[in-house]
């Protein structure tokens, strides 16, 4: 273990180390940004934001995804919304509120400085968006609408009905087409970051795949920026888009980029349940459901009545016995743990892996019409996965894998351990801690593209020597081969399991033993079985068709490869940190089921550095957390 | 969970094209013991995973939220766009709407704006070149006032969200006999110009856009409803007659202008 993380946290209250920094960030001038490459991969909301702001700022920008289109991003299916501390509603929000909520909700395993700063910026998105015409919900009076989500007691969600990351994408998309069309940004759409490329140990490009043609291309620059999203997927089963993938931070790893808590990840609890062994992926029903949704299971184990027959006495509404201050808005963490106890207990719905999510009584007080006007995608959706109609009858719901706060490693300049890597989004570690709060990765997403990068790529352009790099150059053509060699290994191997079938495997194996609960036993186990699984994939998978045309299960098998490879560290880390926090919760630490902490020895990040083979251990390094703002505390939501 | 009593058997006629180069052609291949809570995709996975096995390449199509979101998907089934529910996603389509024996149809979109690229999978790059043309605010990071200051009154603002939860899928595009873009176009074009924000540039914005429709070689709209019927987000076809609106005001405005002469 070692400790050689520099954050670059700057000196200076909390308040005004990032006024401060700024002030002191070196400029480009206008005519040399022109000169200056930036590559942007992902158009997500991280991406989309970054690309767009950078353009405007006279940079070239080459931005590229895998979709067919930005739009399409995995950003477009958050539904509830994005928390901003407006305090519109001057119920006693305020941006330290926000920061004090965010640091909690993470369970006191995030950097201070880097939340503030999100909290800062939260408010800048909003009128950034609603100027781009995000039509974000509003009152009667033509203000803008909040709702409230788990973790605060506040009312700082904003929201566009069910579709908030849609809209905000589509206003970060826009935003950056605007620049395509200004010929400031080059879309670089059906490309795949397959490798990065290293150049005097700094980051000046990547090697990507035309998913189109097949072809192996090479783009350099003077900055690589990384907005390629989170890992759940990695449990195969998880709420995430099917092509959401870690393949893009993964190969960045494997060229020296530390990869931060990889086992802190999220499972949200209100998800539909698995309905059978074909099932592909699982669908979120929003946390905004829980404003007006009551959370509960039979008080009589094994019940098979129809929820309707239950009557109220003989239901545990067991959020709001347990967690009376928070009840049905107790943070994500601890409602999917007591849901999963409530099943393990025997209480599940009709004796199934759920519980139920009642909308009864806030449509007997609101009316149906009310509730559809808020909710209405997310029943018309649950509706059409079920064929059940949930006015009519309670959700059935159980906790599903849904976001990575592991990541990337980056200092508070989102910089990566590889000089001029940046790491934006979901796909770095930086502002959730243990946990995230529901409505909080829009706005970092938005932060780190909008508000944060701009400025910390400028600084790095300013103070670095930067010769130039053709992407002819030896580098590059030794990145191509080395990915072409790849694919064309998988491709000969020829064998008998299809890449889904591998897929799902780890997929079982990570729910079981690294999901919502996880012990020495469990993971330890998890690993050894993990391993072979690689094996069984390098000498038996099977992939039809060749590797210069369009061919999915290529794709498919590349990151399904770097899977079994990310699933193995997530066991390693979580073995490794012998304490529960957040998400993350060992069977062994815990006291009356709620996570218990070990600040003298785990208040710090884990962050891993590849050792240069699958098969060999990685080194875990640590960074230190202080606080300073915020006392350390027991969190509690009750 | 259902049982497996309730699967069903079902014959597929797929169009098979190896890429935009050559030809394609039908194949039929068995769908079987379907599970009726599986979705359309799921069942195509499973087909694909049959395929897979006895070395055969998988049937290719776009996906990937699987929530009826992204606007990935999409395809015709028995000639319906997104196949036969209404205001609904292929990816969203569930087999409990499907009957034991039955035999579907499956083509990719058809639209010279849309080439094949293979099997199912399109190119739709056209409708981001459309909202390249002008579909946004011209506004750059760090120039917004507070949110609030700009009120809205709410059914504006509902108006415009419905016009802005287009998913940009193509079936508007696909389902008419013209292969107009007019939905898909109009819904931009309405979102924005029903917003104080958006009316400052709503004339070049109208008259960019839809130039840019035409470039593309979409054809024209002659309102018979069918891309509104197909639509999966129910999109309204008051948006093509509010766009018609607007472009003609704004051509009107221009000729006035190019003719308006002045002093130099
Ligand atoms: C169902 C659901 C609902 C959610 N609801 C909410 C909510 O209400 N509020 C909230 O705050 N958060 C919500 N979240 C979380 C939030 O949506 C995501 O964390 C966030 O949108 C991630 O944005 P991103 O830009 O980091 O990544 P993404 O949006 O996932 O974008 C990733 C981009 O990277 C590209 N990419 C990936 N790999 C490569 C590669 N190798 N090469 C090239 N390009 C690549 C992709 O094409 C894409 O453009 C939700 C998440 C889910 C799954
Ligand atoms: S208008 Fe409807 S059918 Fe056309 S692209 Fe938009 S969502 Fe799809
Ligand atoms: S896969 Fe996203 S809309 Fe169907």
């Amino acid at each position: 273990m070692s400790s050689v993380l520099d954050s670059k946290i700057p000196s200076g209250s909390i308040e005004n180390k990032w006024k401060d920094n700024k002030f002191k960030m070196k400029l480009v001038n206008p005519a040399n940004k022109r000169k200056h490459s930036v590559i942007v991969v992902g158009t997500g909301l991280a991406g989309a934001s970054a690309a767009a702001s950078l353009g405007e700022l006279g940079y070239k920008v080459k931005a590229f995804c895998i979709h067919e289109s930005p739009r399409r991003a995995h950003s477009v299916a958050a539904q509830g919304g994005i928390n901003a501390a407006k305090n519109y509603q001057n119920d006693g929000d305020s941006i330290y509120r926000l920061f004090y909520d965010t640091i909690k909700g993470g369970d006191f395993r995030a950097r201070e400085a880097n939340v503030y700063r999100l909290a800062e910026a939260s408010v800048s998105i909003i009128d950034q968006a609603v100027a781009q015409g995000v039509p974000l919900a509003r009152e009667y009076g033509g203000l803008l609408s909040n709702r409230s989500f788990g973790g605060a007691q506040v009312s700082r969600t904003f929201y566009a009905r069910g579709q908030t990351g849609q809209q905000l994408l589509y206003g970060a998309y826009q935003a950056m087409m605007r620049q395509v069309d200004l010929g400031s940004v080059e879309l670089n759409t059906r490309r795949e970051m397959l490798d990065l490329v290293v150049v005097d140990g700094k980051a000046r490009g990547i090697i990507v795949r035309n998913l189109l043609t097949g072809e192996i291309e090479s783009h350099s620059a003077d900055v690589v920026v990384l907005a390629s999203g989170g890992y759940s997927n990695v449990f195969y089963l998880s709420t995430n888009a099917m092509a959401c993938a870690v393949t893009a931070a993964w190969r960045a790893h494997k060229r020296g980029s530390y990869f931060a808590n990889p086992c802190y990840t999220q499972i949200h609890p209100t998800c539909i349940p698995v309905h059978g062994e074909n099932q592909s992926k699982l669908t979120l029903m929003s946390e905004s459901l829980r404003n007006d949704g009551r959370v509960w299971a039979s008080k009589i184990k094994g019940d098979m009545r129809k929820p309707h027959e239950i009557p109220d006495s003989e239901r545990d509404y067991y959020l709001e016995r347990i967690y009376p201050s928070f009840g049905n808005l107790a943070p994500r963490d601890v409602a999917s743990r007591q849901a999963k106890f409530r099943v393990d207990e025997g209480y599940g719905a009709q004796g199934q892996e759920a519980v139920y999510l009642d909308f009864r009584d806030s449509i007997n007080r609101l009316g149906e019409d009310k509730i559809s006007e808020r909710y209405g995608n997310l029943f018309q959706m649950y509706g059409k996965i079920t064929g059940e109609n949930p006015y009519k009858s309670p959700m059935r719901i159980f906790p599903a894998p849904h976001y990575t706060m592991g990541g990337l490693w980056v200092d508070y300049n989102l910089m990566s351990t590889i000089p001029g890597l940046f790491v934006a989004g979901e796909a770095n570690f930086s502002d959730h801690g243990a946990n995230r709060l529901g409505a909080s990765a829009l706005m970092q997403g938005l932060a780190d593209g909008y508000f944060v990068l701009p400025y910390t790529v400028g600084d790095y352009i300013a103070n670095t020597q930067l010769k130039p790099v053709k992407d002819t150059d030896d580098a590059f053509k030794a990145g191509q081969d080395s990915v072409k060699n790849e694919i064309q290994k998988m491709l000969n191997i020829k064998g008998s399991r299809s890449v889904e079938s591998i897929h799902k495997e780890l997929g079982r194996i990570m729910w079981q033993d690294c999901g919502m609960s996880r012990n020495k036993a469990g993971l330890t186990d998890a690993i050894g079985k993990i391993a072979n699984l690689r094996k069984t994939f390098w000498n038996d998978v099977k992939i039809p068709g060749v590797a210069n045309e369009v061919n999915t299960e290529v794709e498919k098998a590349g990151r399904v490869a770097d899977y079994l490879e990310l699933g193995e560290l997530m066991c390693r880390d979580a073995l490794s940190r012998e304490e529960s926090c957040g998400g993350h919760f060992r069977d062994e630490y815990q006291v009356d089921g709620e996570a218990k902490r070990d600040d003298d020895k785990f208040c710090h990040v884990a962050a891993w550095e590849w050792s240069g083979s699958a098969d060999k251990a990685q080194t875990r390094h640590v960074e230190e957390l202080k606080f300073e703002n915020i006392k350390l505390a027991t969190r509690s939501y009750k | 969970m259902s049982s497996d009593k309730n699967n069903i058997n079902l014959k597929l006629k797929v169009w098979r094209q190896k890429n935009s180069q050559t030809e394609g052609a039908f194949e039929t291949l068995d769908a079987k013991n379907v599970s009726p809570d599986a979705s359309f995709l799921e069942m195509l996975d499973a087909v694909n995973e049959d395929l897979i096995k006895k070395d055969k390449e998988p049937i290719v199509f776009d996906h990937d939220c699987r929530e009826g979101i992204c606007g990935s998907c999409g395809f015709m089934i028995n000639g319906e766009a997104h196949g036969p529910q209404k205001g609904t996603t292929v990816c969203q389509l569930h087999m409990r709407h499907f009957n034991d024996g039955e035999e579907l149809v499956l083509e990719p979109w058809r639209a010279t704006a849309f080439p094949v690229i293979k099997d199912l999978m399109c190119d739709r790059s056209a409708l981001d070149r459309i909202i390249r043309a002008g579909g946004y605010i011209s506004v750059n990071t760090g120039n917004a006032q507070d949110a609030n200051n700009i009120p809205i009154p709410k059914p504006d603002a509902d108006e415009a969200f419905m016009s802005a939860t287009c998913i940009g899928c193509g079936a508007c595009v696909a389902s008419c006999k013209n292969a107009s873009a007019a939905l898909f176009t109009s819904a931009k074009i309405t979102h924005l110009a029903l917003l104080p924000q958006g009316r400052v540039e709503q004339d070049q914005r109208a008259l960019d856009m839809v130039a840019q429709m035409d470039a593309e070689g979409f054809g024209a709209c002659t309102t018979t409803g069918a891309c509104s019927a197909a639509c999966p987000k129910e999109i309204s076809l008051i948006n093509i007659a509010k766009m018609n609106r607007e472009y003609l005001r704004a051509s009107v405005l221009k000729k006035e202008e190019l003719s308006g002469g002045g002093d130099g």
